[in-house]
């Protein structure tokens, strides 16, 4: 199992939140918290806390992601959490 | 949890402001494939240097994606091959280039460090066949980046190999005329050389190091220059140092994270992470922007040399407690033509060559990838070593000279290296003669400030 941060950047539009769990769903990943807000430059940002399962396929997840974002224009990044913390944690 | 706009400041770092890992470098010590035959000799060189190093790409891209964190360069550094090859049956090193060469190209990265010598306090017999193998060795490879150590702040400075030196950078420009000079730009001469430096064309496994390491060198130029420019124009000198400072421990944390992620995978010991700014061409990726976000028109402007002290200063001491072993050579650089706005600054006349001198003073290593006119004589170029040797000398830091005197061009005419190397405008040297000073050649005694026992 591993904790990941899914970060979505884009235009705002209907639907966003469901691909984006439904596809979480998918691939059997819990979310453990979620956020968004509209930035300064008027872009959607949501940031997603997920954990994957035993039986999460995290490669074909990843593909389905670069999917997702090719046929929605939208930048969406899959990050073990670990980075985050070692930056803005002591 | 963490916060939201954490997390958009790191992918916007990551994404827009060319934050990544310039380079995770796998040191690998030599000594154990050191035979009387040169031959078998390099077979050894070869076959280490894959067993130890297939892995690295792969292993490094994996991780950069499971974090989605560029790391731009894979590459190998090596004992220096002077002592590898000293009991070698041979005068001529272009096989132990080789060997590393066609290891470098099998494993799949573009640079391999290490042939290399450190003579700064005389030559062994070894490091004079090193010497004169350089322009063969270097102009025959494709990814073999070479170096000498020709001074320290302990020892001296070696004048005769400086005066060699210059013959060579001459030399390795003229058997690679018809690219420009490109050997030339694999070459690099030092004064306290550090042993776990990850960055070419300096890089080498000094024999101080533990078998096999890996060592990390970050960039992020645009992250800091994107920090400061949201300062007010009237904000403090302090201000900018403290701003610096904070950025400067994110990008570190990153890069010490992910090298210790790649050495985990590796199975191999993690060495040091080297705080570093180091540019590239891109837009965006410049160090000359963040001098001159300080509050320059152009970098060279007057203020060039304090903004990059106090640049060097605070990336330091932002960096430091992030790391867990800091090395390298850690601090600002200043390549020419791998920066952007020095090409520029160069191409319009506001950055000299005298004043890239005294920047070098101040900041991390020393006269690095300028393009000089072809026809400047190798005495000259012996005296800017020398003058560049003695600054890190008394100063107790590394310094170093990478020049490049292009063949058959002159002030002002392009040159373009290409992909990372850049492009840069050839500046001009001062022409007055030093030949005199530079033959008499010996060993320039130690500054009195070695004497710390």
């Amino acid at each position: 199992m591993e904790q990941l941060i899914v970060t979505v950047l884009g235009q705002d539009r209907v639907g966003l939140v469901a691909t984006i769990a439904n596809c979480l769903q998918k691939y059997n990943i819990n979310i453990i918290d979620i956020t968004q807000k509209v930035l300064d430059n008027n872009i959607f940002s949501m940031v997603l806390r997920v954990e994957s399962s035993e039986n999460t396929n995290l490669e074909a997840f990843r593909q389905e992601i670069k999917d997702i974002e090719q046929a929605k224009q939208l930048n969406i990044f899959v990050q073990q959490e670990n980075l985050f913390l070692s930056m803005h944690r002591i | 949890m963490l916060g939201h706009l954490e997390i958009i400041e790191t992918i916007q770092m990551l994404n827009t402001q060319h934050l990544d890992v310039r380079t995770v470098t796998l040191g690998i010590n030599l000594i154990d494939c050191i035979d009387k035959e040169a031959e078998v000799t390099a077979q050894r060189i070869y076959e280490k240097i894959v067993r130890l190093g297939t892995p690295l790409v792969k292993t490094a891209n994996q991780i950069g994606e499971h974090y989605g964190v560029k790391i731009v360069n894979k590459r190998v550094a090596v004992t220096p091959i002077s002592i590898i090859a000293n009991a070698c049956n041979t005068n001529d090193y272009t096989i132990f280039s080789q060997a590393m060469d066609k290891a470098a190209k099998e494993i799949g990265i573009d640079f391999i460090g290490g042939f290399s010598a450190l003579v700064d306090k005389g030559f062994t017999s070894s490091d004079r066949h090193l010497i004169e193998s350089l322009p063969s060795a270097l102009s025959s490879t494709e990814r073999v980046c070479g170096s000498v150590n020709v001074g320290s702040t302990k020892s001296g400075i070696n004048l005769s190999a400086i005066q060699m030196l210059g013959q060579t950078v001459k030399d390795l420009a003229i058997q690679s005329k018809d690219q420009d000079g490109i050997a030339a730009a694999k070459f690099v001469v030092f004064c306290n050389a550090v042993p776990d430096n990850p960055f070419m064309a300096g890089a080498f496994h000094g024999v101080e190091n533990a078998d096999c390491t890996l060592s990390v060198g970050v960039s992020g130029p645009g992250v800091v220059r994107h920090a400061l420019s949201l300062l007010p124009k009237e904000a403090s000198i302090e201000e900018v140092c403290e701003t610096i400072k904070k950025i400067s421990f994110k990008i570190t944390r990153m890069g010490d994270f992910i090298g210790r992620e790649v050495a985990k995978a590796l199975g191999v010991q993690f060495g040091i992470i080297d705080l570093s700014l180091a540019p590239t061409p891109a837009i965006g990726d410049s160090v000359a922007n963040v001098l001159e976000e300080f509050g320059l028109s152009s970098v060279g402007a007057c203020g060039t040399t304090f903004a990059l002290a106090l640049l060097n200063d605070a990336v330091k001491k932002g960096g430091l407690m992030a790391a867990h072993r800091v090395g390298g050579l850690s601090g600002a650089f200043i390549p020419v033509s791998e920066d952007e706005g020095m090409i520029r600054a160069t191409r319009d006349g506001h950055l000299t060559l005298e004043k890239l001198e005294a920047m070098t003073a101040v900041c991390s290593v020393g006269l690095d990838m300028i393009a000089i006119p072809g026809d400047t004589s190798s005495d000259i170029i012996s005296g800017l070593i020398a003058d560049e040797m003695a600054i890190g000398m008394i100063n107790q830091k590394t310094t170093a000279v990478r020049v490049i005197p292009v063949p058959h061009k002159g002030v002002g005419d392009t040159v373009v290296f290409g992909g990372l190397l850049g492009e840069a405008t050839i500046i001009p040297v001062n022409t007055c003669d030093c030949s005199t000073l530079i033959q008499r050649g010996g060993q320039a005694p130690a500054p009195l400030h070695s004497l710390k026992n």
